[in-house]
């Protein structure tokens, strides 16, 4: 058994309202040295397979197909075997 | 001419599009489960506005994955007429059937107004009884409704005369100020290459009849008919 843990985000090419907020809301409170915030995406997700590669070659899939808009997002994950 | 409305879980506005298309048109319309997977016989598909899935993942990212969607997205290739708003719309982007994205709303908040849209493109069957540059007032509601597309996709959408509605003021004129969600190039409503799918954020349904307080939006149902009734002959 394998587990990804998924980090999604939108691409730095787009604004991201969330953390545009989250960024004015730090600097008020005194955390000037803030420079961005990027507000995203946290997975976790089981996949019983064979091997390593043929986990990361599904979650890849299922990220490109359903967990994240390639039109807006980026997606990164750690695979570890538990 | 028969109309289907899909009905998703979490759909809210499937009721307010059936009634528009008996009210305004007088024509037969019948719900479309999600779980259904043909939607042959219909001459036009309305995905209605709404939370499907709860809007769990990315609005519409599930429901794009429901088993009537193969249906619909099949309708769409021959050349089927299919109708977006709102909720639809996002379904209709998450599916590949209109490019682009959405995201939050750039100030965060759910929109409930009244916007005005400009049309800016007349030849779309959903907008065929209207003239260039007409303005609509026309309602909006929704917290994920800010347009995204890369500058090529824009460029495309301009050249191929893609973009259908575009917010403005009540004079008509396309400004900062009169953007609600942040939307890029003010686009509220895009078609495909071919005019047969159309995606809106603002909720035509709402305000198809008078009583409601505008029947601005009856034009595109109105269109729709007076377009089939065109091709029939």
């Amino acid at each position: 058994m394998y587990q990804a843990k998924i980090y999604i985000t939108l691409k730095q090419s787009v604004l991201d309202p969330q953390g545009s907020a989250v960024t004015k809301s730090l600097h008020a409170m005194g955390y000037e040295n803030v420079k961005d915030v990027r507000v995203g995406r946290y997975l976790v997700v089981d996949v019983d397979a064979p091997s390593k590669e043929a986990a990361g070659e599904q979650v890849h899939d299922m990220c490109r197909k359903l967990l994240a808009n390639p039109v807006i997002e980026d997606y990164t994950f750690e695979l570890v075997e538990v | 001419m028969k109309f289907g409305v899909i009905v998703f879980p979490g759909s809210n506005c499937d009721a307010d599009c059936l009634h528009a298309v008996k009210a305004v048109l007088d024509q037969p319309v019948e719900y479309i489960w999600h779980k259904s997977n043909s939607v042959d016989g219909f001459d036009c598909i309305i995905l209605p506005g709404g939370f499907s899935y709860g809007d769990y993942l990315r609005a519409g990212a599930i429901a794009r994955f429901s088993p009537v969607m193969e249906a619909v997205i099949n309708y769409a290739q021959k050349g089927g007429w299919v109708l977006g708003i709102c909720n639809g719309f996002q379904v209709l982007l998450e599916a590949g059937l209109l490019p682009g994205a959405m995201r939050r709303n750039n100030n965060l908040q759910f929109i409930c107004q009244d916007t005005y849209l400009k049309v800016e493109n007349c030849s779309t069957p959903f907008t065929a009884l209207c003239h260039p540059g007409e303005v609509l007032k026309i309602p909006v509601a929704h917290g994920e409704g800010n347009y995204y597309c890369d500058e090529k996709t824009l460029k495309e959408l301009k050249q191929n005369n893609q973009i259908v509605f575009r917010y403005c003021d009540e004079m008509g004129k396309v400004t900062g100020e009169a953007n609600p969600n942040g939307s890029i190039n003010n686009i509220a409503g895009i078609c495909n290459r071919h005019g047969n799918v159309l995606g809106m954020m603002p909720h035509p349904e709402r305000c198809a009849e008078e009583i409601l307080g505008s029947s601005d939006g009856a034009v595109l149902f109105k269109s729709i008919l007076a377009s089939w009734q065109r091709r029939v002959k």
